[in-house]
């Protein structure tokens, strides 16, 4: 249920995202979602992509500073209250969430990835709530 | 091992003794070929014969590295154009550079100081020295190149730059010692681990590093890299080149060969003389040189001598690793700060890398200092508050070392260029305006 996020670290020059979609596209690399968490100097890209392990490698021999790290995909009911029930679920439970993002999916659902302090007890919580979670063999091809 | 016991070991009285016969005969030959120094002397109203013994060294003037500049190019020299066979020259960072010249004689001299380096940390003829160190007009190639063959070491002339090509002759070829500055070492050492090579199949055993001011914590840093022990040689090419001083295995401070560098303290305001154990400008007299005799020449390096005598044998003064060279020190709001310092910060925390750049800029009259320090993959946290964290753990202790508070700026690794001689640590932008 815990599926794999790119993190990168970026400075803030110019033309460097662009550099790295660029690297990602001439690897064959699809990206499905991405934030930019952004501070005055600098920014943290955080990515869902198709072969994440040989994305970070190609990123990683152009110099990017790449991690790897474990995060939740949920599916979000489509309807109005959707997100709120999920999210009281997990402020229920006690779960810190890190940070999150959601990206809409084709067929009108949207995704929230979700980053925890503690990423086990996020999955029990949502599985408890039968609340869908993507599954890392769908995720690397929305 | 001791190269030249006769001068190494030499008793101190005796030396001193040496120190002023040929400081008497250097004055005497500026005196009457470099009218540069004859004028000046004059304007003292000293006469050569006013200087009989080491202790009429500190009635001499100073020379700086404005007169060299002055003089350029040959102005200095006190022999005929014709006997220097090589000439060497600084880097003009500021303006002109500055050029120096060798007699065959300053060549056997530099190569014998140079041996008697090499010697100091066990080099003998079974090894292989890879002379990764800038040939060319820097000094430090063709200087440790020629004592390397001296002592009858094998030598590799690789010069700086092309890591590829030095970590392969460095398995290939066997290199027992590595000489080039203590930046490129370490940069060395990372690409060691970045090629994956097996440390086993490198036989590396000690370093003579210099060229640079560099920190404890960056000795503990290459040793633990290369797996060698670092040793830390200093010269500067208006006194000859590397090999004026030299770290004995104690590792309590560098061997001065006093018998041809003659060394004082002074407090760099009021030029008074200071005593053994003071923290001074270094001021070096270059007895014995034919080319380019310089009188009590200012180093603008900070440190202290002791006299006591060494473990090892020698009575040759010692002094201390440099606290940094008043050239590359920044007064920044009144604060006096040396590269060096930052440096020791970085290498300190676990976290961080010693690739850094000071970038220095002046806003509404107030001086504003940056510090860029690189990201790297292990310390990289994809959370903003854990690199806010970093930021603000860097900004503390540099804080606490410095006095001053800086920005930190963190940076892609890779941004910050590595150097394959002297590193570029400072951008000084108020020197544009
Ligand atoms: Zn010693």
């Amino acid at each position: 249920m815990i599926i794999k996020q790119l993190s990168v670290f970026l400075d803030n020059r110019t033309g460097r995202l662009a550099e790295l979609t660029g690297i990602l596209a001439a690897n064959d690399i699809n990206i499905s979602a991405f934030s930019i968490a952004d501070t005055a100097d600098y920014g943290i890209l955080r990515m869902i992509v198709g072969r994440p392990e040989l994305a970070a490698e190609v990123l990683k021999k152009h110099g990017f500073a790449v991690k790897i790290t474990e995060v939740v995909g949920m599916i979000v009911p489509h309807r109005p209250g959707g997100l709120h029930k999920a999210l009281q679920v997990i402020s229920d439970s006690n779960v810190a969430i890190d940070y999150m993002y959601a990206f809409a999916t084709g067929d009108c659902n949207a995704t929230a990835i979700i980053r925890a302090e503690s990423m086990q007890k996020l999955v029990e919580v949502l599985q408890e709530h039968k609340l869908e979670l993507l599954k890392e063999g769908d995720v690397y091809q929305l | 091992m001791i190269w030249n016991e006769h001068y190494e070991c030499m008793e101190r009285e005796s030396l001193m003794k040496l120190q002023g016969t040929r400081l008497k005969d250097m004055v005497e030959r500026v005196y009457y070929s470099v009218p540069f120094y004859r004028s000046k002397l004059q304007d003292q109203g000293i006469e050569p014969g006013d200087i009989q013994s080491i202790d009429d060294l500190k009635k001499l003037p100073f020379t700086t590295k404005q007169d060299l500049r002055d003089n350029y190019p040959f102005g200095l020299f006190a022999t005929p154009r014709q006997d220097v066979v090589r000439l060497h020259a600084s880097s003009g960072t500021t303006g002109k550079s500055t050029v120096v010249g060798y007699t065959h004689n300053d060549i056997m001299m530099w190569s014998e100081v140079v041996a008697r380096s090499l010697t100091m940390i066990g080099a003998t003829r079974d090894d292989i020295i890879q002379v990764a160190y800038g040939y060319g007009l820097f000094t430090g190639g063709l200087g440790l190149h020629y004592g390397a063959e001296k002592i009858g070491a094998s030598v590799i002339p690789i010069s700086g730059g092309n890591t590829k090509k030095q970590l392969q002759l460095m398995e290939d070829f066997g290199s027992t010692l590595l000489a080039c500055t203590p930046s490129y070492a370490a940069f060395l050492g990372e690409a060691l681990a970045e090629e994956k090579i097996d440390p086993a199949s490198i036989k590396l055993k000690a370093g003579i590093f210099g060229a640079e001011p560099w920190s404890e914590e960056m000795r503990s840093q290459i040793e633990k890299l290369l797996r060698i022990k670092a040793y830390d040689i200093y010269g500067l090419s208006e006194i000859i080149g590397p090999g004026v001083s030299m770290e004995c295995h104690c590792q309590n401070g560098m061997h001065i060969f006093e018998d041809h560098f003659i060394p004082e303290i002074i407090n760099p305001d009021t030029c008074e003389v200071l005593p053994y154990g003071e923290l001074g400008e270094l001021v070096f007299t270059p007895a014995t040189k034919e080319a380019m005799p310089l009188i009590r020449y200012r180093t603008r390096d900070l440190t202290r001598l002791h006299a006591d005598k060494c473990e090892c044998g020698r009575t040759l003064v010692r002094m201390e690793k440099c606290v940094g060279r008043s050239d590359d020190m920044l007064i920044i709001r009144g604060v006096n700060v040396f590269p060096s310092q930052v440096e020791s910060v970085l290498l300190e925390m676990s976290e961080t890398k010693p690739h850094y750049l000071l970038v220095v800029d002046r806003r509404n009259n107030l001086d504003i200092l940056e510090v860029q320090v690189e990201v790297e993959e292990q310390f990289f946290s994809d959370e903003v508050k854990e690199l806010e964290n970093l930021r603000h753990r860097i900004k503390a202790n540099i804080a606490s070392v410095l006095g001053l508070h800086a920005d930190i700026r963190l940076v892609e690794p890779g941004t910050i260029e590595r150097s394959m001689g002297k590193a570029q640590r400072v951008i000084d932008r108020r020197k544009l305006q």
